[in-house]
């Protein structure tokens, strides 16, 4: 088994995607995320770790649900959402289920055991940025991580999303407490969710309440990186994996990410990444 | 290294001992005293020596307090954030608009207990008697118990891993004084790991009567469904059915309704009609529902004629329905 020091020693930043509530949209933020980081520059390279073990999102959102992963000499391939440009490298427990269906019903250690070897045995060679895509809770998926990843510490950072609404504050307070007591930076709070625009009259309807999510970043002195409105557009995209990965590729990237770019989140997105890159680059 | 905050000493009857080492792959695993992470351990020759795969002292205990009640009904999803404790508190009150319903709900979501706060009860405690742990009541007939009411403040997380979790879901079955009830409803975390094991191997015995699955339309909220579905039938749970939640959204303005999360895959109708599991009902995403479980008040009483207050009646009539056959 190759050492996880040495095998994360090529990447450059390690971002972990938390919320402590389920369905706020974790799995979806953190698809954009890689979507736009990959997007900043011609030659970015991204990877994406999805540890939700019990219930991957991640295939399905990149459209790559059918795929699996390889073997090598080197360890564990990536699957590469962008084809053969190889620049967005995805790992996720759904790659490894024979069919969609199969319930992964595993305790913690078989899930502390499984978080290892996808960090100790994927390949994932040079990476500007990794981001990992956790499940709900603050439980054995977050404190096998932040154990793991301890040879990274250094370059290992968080952001904390939420929806508005008060049941989900209390659950992000819960992570925001996690990361202040194992020492991880939180790089700031993404509020999804907020606000939906009914498309036969653009009435704007807070579904799940408003601001919620800025406050918190206020009274926490935390950045506050934006706030994302629902985006229907964005749901059906990431929902329907042919709508994105049959369209051939064209010069500015791939079906999945040229779709993307065309939605009204991708370029709430484009300011959320460029405060990031400021963040991670001046520290 | 990792600091864990404890909101009550548990004494924890078959998992864990304090002094075992951050792996210990639990003392009723196969390969307990034989793992790496053993090594070292004081209660490693215990482990090895097999007494502790033996039946968990707890059951009996636990059978005999689950004797008192009569029905159990599981509400799981697999995905996070679709309605699963929303739900659950909208079941809870209707069973408990019917004086003569003794109804409990039990929270096992250990890391993210929502109960608390829907239900309007997010300030009390739990005390402790002769007879165990009084469940914190919501009125007369409605008794819970969640790790929410154990916790200085509501900003605490709960970094516990499996065994810890497991420890606690035992102490709620036996250790918690529900008296008789008609129903014990039991709130889930996301997922399929330690918490749905740990309550369904508690109550091998007591028999769980059913369980209820929430998702959304979307194909993303469906997959976690099927695992789910899958897990039910490995573990042996009759699935009462499914409940499709935010399924639509009404414009307060223009009245027109549209999709927010589209069922690109033909949502929770085609996937019941796939696995033969019946659909109960759709419940149109409402914002006054999750405004109603902010503030911790009864959606069905405070909008008893929304379209989502009688699709949601239409469900626990039918659950009642089927749980009384």
């Amino acid at each position: 088994m190759a050492n996880i020091a040495e095998r994360l020693a090529t990447v450059k930043h390690v971002i972990v995607v938390l919320s402590g509530k389920g369905g706020v949209g974790k799995s979806s933020v953190s698809t954009q995320l890689a979507l736009s980081l990959y997007a900043s520059s011609p030659n970015a390279r991204v990877g994406i770790l999805d540890i939700d073990l019990t219930g991957p999102s991640i295939p399905r959102m990149l459209g790559v649900d059918d795929r699996g992963v390889h073997q090598s000499s080197a360890g564990w391939v990536p699957v590469y959402a962008d084809g053969s440009e190889a620049r967005l490298a995805c790992m996720s427990v759904g790659f490894l289920l024979k069919n969609k269906g199969d319930s992964v019903v595993w305790r913690g250690p078989k899930k502390n055991a499984m978080i290892r070897q996808f960090l100790s045995d994927v390949r994932w060679g040079d990476l500007d940025y990794l981001v990992i895509d956790t499940p709900p809770g603050t439980s054995d998926e977050h404190l096998s991580l932040i154990e793991h990843m301890a040879p990274v510490r250094d370059r290992l950072s968080a952001v904390i999303v939420t929806t508005p609404q008060a049941v989900a504050l209390l659950d992000a307070m819960k992570c925001l407490s996690f990361t202040r007591s194992v020492g991880l930076p939180v790089l700031g709070v993404i509020e999804n969710m907020s606000g939906y625009a009914c498309p036969c009259c653009n009435e704007i309807s807070n579904v799940f309440s408003v601001g919620g999510g800025k406050e918190m970043a206020r009274t926490e002195k935390l950045a506050f990186l934006g706030a994302l409105p629902v985006d229907s557009k964005l749901v059906t995209l990431l929902d329907t994996p042919n709508a994105a990965s049959d369209s051939s590729s064209s010069q500015q990237g791939f079906g999945l990410l040229t779709q993307y770019q065309k939605t009204a989140s991708a370029e709430l997105f484009v300011g959320i990444v460029g405060q990031l890159a400021e963040k991670l680059g001046s520290e | 290294m990792i600091a864990v905050q404890s909101p009550l000493s548990v004494p924890d009857p078959r998992s864990v001992p304090s002094n075992a080492p951050e792996h210990c792959p639990g003392t009723n695993s196969e390969l307990a005293g034989k793992s790496d992470a053993c090594a070292g351990c004081a209660n490693q020759d215990v482990c090895a020596s097999g007494v502790t795969k033996g039946p968990d002292p707890a059951l009996p205990f636990i059978k005999q307090r689950m004797a008192s009640v009569k029905r159990k009904i599981l509400v799981l999803s697999g995905k996070g954030g679709v309605g699963k404790s929303t739900f659950t508190a909208q079941l809870g009150w209707a069973f408990a608009a019917d004086d003569e319903t003794q109804t409990g709900i039990m929270d096992v979501d250990i890391c993210g207990p929502s109960i608390p706060t829907i239900l309007g009860i997010a300030q009390e405690q739990v005390h402790s008697s002769s007879s165990g742990w009084s469940p914190v009541y919501v009125q007369d007939n409605l008794g819970v118990m969640s790790v929410g009411f154990m916790l200085p403040s509501s900003k605490d997380a709960v970094m516990w891993r499996g065994p810890k979790k497991n420890g606690l879901i035992s102490q709620f079955l036996k250790d918690v004084d529900w008296g008789d009830l008609d129903y014990l409803i039991i709130d889930t975390p996301p997922g399929t790991s330690d918490e749905h094991l740990s309550v369904v191997q508690y109550l091998k015995e007591s028999q769980i009567d059913g369980a209820v699955l929430i998702t959304t339309p979307q194909e993303v909220a469906l997959q976690d469904v099927r695992r789910e579905i899958d897990f039910c039938r490995k573990v042996g749970i009759r699935i009462l059915g499914l409940v499709e939640n935010m399924s639509g959204f009404v414009c307060p303005k223009c009245k027109t309704e549209s999709q927010i999360f589209q069922p690109t895959t033909g949502g929770a109708k085609r996937l019941a009609e796939e696995t033969g599991v019946e659909l109960l009902g759709a419940v149109p995403l409402d914002p006054r529902i999750g405004k109603s479980a902010d503030y911790g008040v009864s959606f069905l009483e405070e909008y008893p004629d929304s379209p989502a207050s009688v699709a949601y009646l239409n469900i626990i009539e039918r659950i009642k329905a089927i749980l009384a056959n």
